[in-house]
């Protein structure tokens, strides 16, 4: 049995892990698209926002089983099978662009305006205001983005199991449910909850760690303060012992 | 340095038109630290984002350093290559700083650089250098979110010198400074317009921020420049509002009894005892009913309100000795007092 979740273990995380990778790769640049032809963006084109805005829309209302199917065709010119973890990886990644990039639009909005403008008004480039403005600024919401795209990717690779990819899900689904093995089927889903909390908790770390340096204000002076106000009371029992003398 | 001429910008929204800027003429002499003083609305900030063409002018031109960059500007709403390089020589400084969160004070002022296009070194021993010219060489690694508000105005002074720019715009840079923290940075800007021979154009709301450090300065009023001089020409002008605004000075008119006189102190005249000669030579006792005089580039200037004994007939002499002395004579409430006599007849 445990030969068993170690390989289904390790097809959960070559799945997710490759399409993580490739939904980054295309869904980043299409949320900043997103952002920059909007109404008032640098590259403002009302028309290619609309579409990519569609197309983005569409995708993701796509029932993930559904899309895996559709996509049966464009996997076999890919990948030359519709079988297996590498059959999977493409519909998993393809479902996961349009939603990372939706994610990315809303981190890269968050970014303040000013600073756009203060790199154009040093004569900056749409390029440079992406490469040193847009990203680096809202790092810590794509790095979150991110860690929220791999657990939903986990969880669609549940359904991965219906193409042959193997996977937790697949062994929670198949042997667990369909077979009444109940003690694996928990295992299995101990397993997940433990894989995802271990991976929400290392994006926020990271998220948590960059913005920390962005708004130090959060977190460093409060303990600051804290300390403080510590080592002010540490001298207060002595002030109090000649206060009350002078108090009644 | 910076003229602008029929500078026009029309914001349309919803098929609204706003005239922001309605057929502006500035003209910044090289050198000059000149301030544009209006109230919220009345064009300045769209003005000074014009001078860079952050925003693009509906009609008119802006000529910087004798470059037409209305001309570079093209027809897109994209910066062209000529258009940004023309940028990078104008420094601009802005109210609520716009710093970058994700980098070191450091890496701020060395961003223009690698827009540039400098080597690390270079970019590296031109930031220390800037950042040691606004008094934050002990701060290059710290993050903006660790600074006060007035450190992070030097570093955006530090980011906008980096190109070293003839020009530099700041665009309200001390609104959100408490009034020290004003000052410092206004002292900081004067002393890079001496050491630099930097041409600053400013923007603001507060008078004395033009009362500190401008050479000249504009009064922008619903998108038109309504006056606009050196403050020793605005001074001179008895009907300036800005004079009136920038020195303030109170008090009754002349009546039967009194003769209200407004002296304007500007130049060598200033620093001579003038009142106290007058008193003594005339034998007449002086009320001061209002003084506004501050240090205005190097020189002292203002306004003093007077008041002599007598009606007007009885002090032409010592008014003429004022008049002597090189100051402007302005006599208050002359014709209201005939206008006053002609209302009590009728």
């Amino acid at each position: 049995m445990q030969p068993l979740l170690a390989q289904a273990c390790w097809d959960t995380l070559y799945m997710v892990g490759w399409s993580t990778l490739i939904a980054v790769v295309g869904g980043l640049p299409l949320g900043i698209l997103l952002v920059l032809t909007d109404r008032g963006g640098l590259l403002q084109n009302v028309v290619a926002n609309k579409v990519i805005g569609q197309v983005v829309n569409v995708a993701r209302s796509l029932p993930f089983i559904i899309l895996m199917v559709a996509l049966m065709g464009f996997t076999r010119t890919i990948t030359g099978t519709t079988i297996g973890v590498e059959a999977a990886i493409v519909p998993l990644a393809i479902g996961a662009i349009p939603f990372f990039a939706r994610l990315v639009e809303t981190a890269v909005r968050e970014v303040d305006g000013g600073l756009v403008e203060a790199v154009q008004a040093m004569g900056g480039n749409t390029w440079t205001i992406v490469r040193k403005v847009l990203v680096p600024e809202s790092l810590p919401s794509l790095i979150a983005s991110a860690t929220t795209t791999v657990v939903a990717l986990i969880g669609y690779s549940a359904m991965a199991g219906t193409v042959g990819a193997g996977g937790l899900g697949d062994i929670a689904i198949r042997y667990g449910y369909q077979r009444f093995e109940t003690g694996l089927m928990w295992i299995t889903v101990a397993i997940l909850a433990v894989v995802i909390s271990l991976i929400q908790l290392a994006g926020d770390y990271a998220a948590r760690g960059l913005h920390r340096r962005g708004a130090h204000s959060g977190a460093g002076p409060r303990l600051r303060l804290l300390r403080e106000r510590q080592r002010a009371a540490a001298p207060a029992p002595e002030a109090g012992k000649r206060e009350p003398a002078k108090t009644p | 340095m910076i003229t602008t001429t029929g500078l026009t910008k029309v914001y349309r929204s919803r098929g609204r038109e706003v005239t922001a800027l309605d057929g502006v003429d500035l003209h910044v002499r090289e050198g000059e630290v000149f301030g544009v003083i209006g109230q919220s609305g009345a064009g300045k900030s769209s003005l000074i984002r014009c001078v860079n063409l952050l925003e693009r002018p509906t009609a008119g031109t802006v000529t910087v350093a004798g470059q037409d960059l209305t001309a570079l500007a093209g027809p897109g709403p994209r910066a062209g290559r000529e258009l940004r390089t023309a940028r990078s020589r104008i420094g601009m400084v802005f109210q609520h700083f716009n710093l970058l969160s994700s980098r070191t004070v450091q890496d701020n002022v060395e961003l223009p650089l690698e827009i540039l296009g400098k080597s690390g070194a270079e970019r590296s021993r031109k930031a220390l250098e800037l950042l040691d010219l606004v008094g934050l060489a002990d701060q290059a690694g710290a993050y903006p979110a660790q600074l006060s508000g007035g450190q992070k105005q030097r570093v955006g002074i530090a980011r906008a010198l980096a190109g070293d720019p003839k020009v530099l715009l700041s665009d309200e840079a001390t609104s959100a400074l408490d009034p020290e923290t004003t000052r410092s940075i206004l002292k900081l800007l004067r002393d890079l317009n001496r050491q630099l021979g930097l041409t600053v154009l400013l923007i603001t709301h507060e008078m004395d921020v033009v009362k500190s450090v401008c050479d000249s300065a504009a009064l922008m009023e619903r998108g038109r420049i309504v006056e606009s001089g050196t403050v020793g020409e605005l001074l001179a002008d008895p009907g300036s509002e800005l004079a009136a605004a920038l020195f303030p000075v109170t008090g009754a008119v002349s009546g039967d009894d009194r003769t209200v006189v407004d002296v304007t102190f500007q130049g060598e005249a200033a620093t001579r005892p003038v009142i106290s000669q007058l008193s003594r030579t005339y034998n007449i006792d002086i009320s001061i009913l209002g003084a506004a005089i501050d240090t205005v580039g190097g020189l002292q200037v203002g306004r003093m309100r007077i008041e002599l004994p007598g009606r007007y007939e009885d002090n032409v002499v010592p008014i003429g000795f004022l008049r002597e002395q090189g100051l402007q004579i302005d006599v208050l409430g002359r014709e209201d007092v005939a206008l006053a006599r002609e209302g009590a007849v009728k």
